[in-house]
């Protein structure tokens, strides 16, 4: 066995996977990772079942540091400068840490999650099926809490296997599209026509348990407080000062405030790697759209095995992701809680 | 054969799940059509459903819309949904202690004052009640229930305290709870269980389930604090009525 040793890393970094499903009826939170796509890459170059348990690293930076032998390791997600002993390494690429190597990963440019899979995968005890950190409830294995420096994790040595990197569609850039409801009643068609009308940014006190969208304030036609009822990943709930927020995957399993709409699940990962301040919009579609999204993307999920190539045309790729790239964020202040985003001035 | 009930709404909630709606407002009947679905659907399976979360008025059904697609599955929800109630079973019942007032029910004595009465007639008051699980959520093990007695419904406080102890035992507006790790809360606190609703390495993992019924009772602080350390170690002191 090698081990891996975080030798520093950011806020808001977790172990996170699959997620927690089936206890949502007793309160429990389903957890997992951000921007599931991105853990599933990552787990695909190393050869690890697509969603078991990777670190989702926050928008600041992270060092890792090989022990006791060598480790095979990949990332993907929000593009960031990354580096083994100072030789760089692309996004969506496997690589191998030697004993006593560091791998160096920046600041996120653009975005705020990144997947750092561990060839052999996580080992923990899983609860629910998960090993994802659920900070409140004391969930989360070999840590049931945000990482910190000086956690390690115990791994299998390195395959010796060939490096690959793993070719994704473009990413897909245009308004995030959601279903209305389930209570879009309870707000008019002009409120209805703001929501979608209206251009949005994520604020700065968001976390994993919910993006504050800044924006226009909606109006709700009965007033902020309904009954209780059930909550999923992307649920717009408007609360009574009229700021949306988007549940994400740490939400409440019930919540009390009018939900307009609901992200898709396509689009669901894209809001979360939606870097605080940026400008963009929402865009309504149908059910039959959106259940013909959702079935491509448990596709694509699926299929990524079918993406991967030898790690020697590395280069193309480089170039497809700094075209991707939203230059121009970094990061500023911070609590234990939340991440926080500025623009730079 | 008895009449059909009335449809419930079918609201979709994203691209895999939909809330399958009986009512707007906290509604005994409307909960005891969600909890009958519920139990329906766990009954005979429909493929394609992963998760099934009852709250008061509604079900949030989560499923695979590589499975099914929400035309269908409202299709089968349908008629399942609107069927008469079944004659009720008898619901496990579980008897929970509580160390009422002092520093473990610090809103006691305000309660009382509100309600223009003595601190010994709230307790008798709230632990005289029977109260229905009417649905688990928030955070793990927090118990919503009905059946509160009228003379006790008063509004939540005006600020909600960051945090309140494990074990809480409060009202707030028509409802009383049990809840089971420290929360914010903006209820009022009159009391704290050694019981956990929640607790991880213990089987089972939840005492209660949305549907049992519930009756508390008082104990002394002493008691209290013998019986916590008890459950800590995974006894699960709640006492459950065999019926």
């Amino acid at each position: 066995m090698s081990r891996l040793i975080v030798a520093s890393i950011g806020p808001a970094s977790s172990v996170q996977d699959g997620g927690r499903h089936g206890a949502q009826r007793y309160g429990l939170t389903v957890s997992g990772a951000m921007d599931r796509l991105s853990l599933a890459a990552a787990n695909t170059l190393v050869g690890n079942e697509v969603l078991s348990a990777a670190v989702e690293i926050g928008p600041f930076g992270a060092t890792f540091t090989a022990r006791d032998g060598a480790v095979r390791v990949a990332i993907a997600g929000a593009p960031r400068n990354a580096d083994v002993a100072g030789r760089p390494v692309a996004m969506d690429t496997s690589v191998t840490l030697k004993d006593g190597e560091t791998l160096t990963l920046g600041f996120a440019r653009g975005g705020a999650f990144t997947y750092l899979a561990i060839e052999g995968g996580i080992k923990g005890e899983p609860v629910f099926g998960s090993l994802a950190v659920n900070a409140r409830a004391g969930l989360g294995s070999p840590y049931p809490r945000p990482l910190q420096a000086g956690d390690e994790f115990t791994v299998d040595a390195a395959s010796g296997a060939p490096e690959l990197r793993i070719e994704l569609p473009k990413p897909a850039i245009g308004p995030i599209r959601v279903l209305l409801g389930p209570q879009d009643d309870e707000f008019d068609d002009a409120n209805k026509a703001l929501f979608l009308g209206s251009e949005w940014k994520i604020s700065a006190t968001s976390d994993r348990m919910g993006y504050r969208l800044e924006g226009p304030a909606i109006k709700h036609l009965h007033g902020h407080n309904i009954v209780s009822d059930g909550t999923v990943n992307g649920s717009i709930q408007v609360p009574g000062n009229g700021s949306p927020i988007a549940l994400m995957m740490d939400r409440g399993t019930s919540g009390g405030y009018p939900k307009i709409a609901t992200v898709i699940t396509a689009d669901v990962g894209r809001l979360a790697q939606t870097s605080a301040g940026t400008a963009f919009r929402f865009k309504q579609v149908g059910m039959a759209e959106a259940q013909e999204e959702a079935r491509k993307f448990a596709q694509l999920i699926r299929s990524l095995a079918d993406r991967l190539r030898s790690s020697d045309t590395v280069e193309l790729n480089i170039e497809a992701l700094s075209d991707a790239n939203v230059a121009g964020y970094a990061v500023s202040a911070v609590d234990a809680g939340t991440w926080q985003v500025t623009a730079e001035p | 054969m008895a009449a059909t009930l009335p449809p419930p709404r079918l609201l979709p909630s994203g691209d895999s799940a939909v809330t399958v709606e009986f009512s707007r407002t906290i509604d005994d009947d409307a909960n005891q059509r969600v909890l009958a679905l519920d139990k329906a659907l766990a009954a005979s399976p429909i493929d394609g459903i992963t998760e099934t979360v009852p709250t008061y008025r509604s079900l949030l059904v989560h499923y695979d819309p590589g499975k099914i697609g929400f035309d269908a599955l409202g299709e089968k929800i349908l008629p399942i949904a609107t069927r008469p109630l079944p004659p009720a079973t008898r619901a496990r019942r579980w008897r929970i202690p509580v160390a009422y007032g002092g520093e473990h029910g610090i809103d006691l004595e305000d309660v009382a004052k509100a309600l223009n009465t003595t601190p010994d007639d709230i307790i008798a008051r709230h632990a005289g009640g029977d109260y229905k699980v009417a649905m688990i959520g928030f955070t793990p093990g927090w118990s919503y229930l009905s059946g509160l007695d009228k003379s006790l419904h008063m509004s939540r406080r005006q600020s909600p305290r960051l945090l309140t102890p494990a074990g809480t035992i409060s009202i707030g507006g028509v409802q009383a709870g049990i809840q089971c790790l420290a929360a914010p809360s903006g209820w009022h606190l009159l009391g704290r269980t050694p019981v956990r609703t929640y607790q991880l390495h213990r089987n089972p993992t939840f005492l209660t389930e949305p549907g049992d019924h519930v009756t508390f009772f008082a104990i002394d602080h002493k008691t209290f604090e013998d019986m916590d350390r008890a459950a800590e170690a995974g006894e699960i002191v709640a006492e459950q009525v065999v019926a």
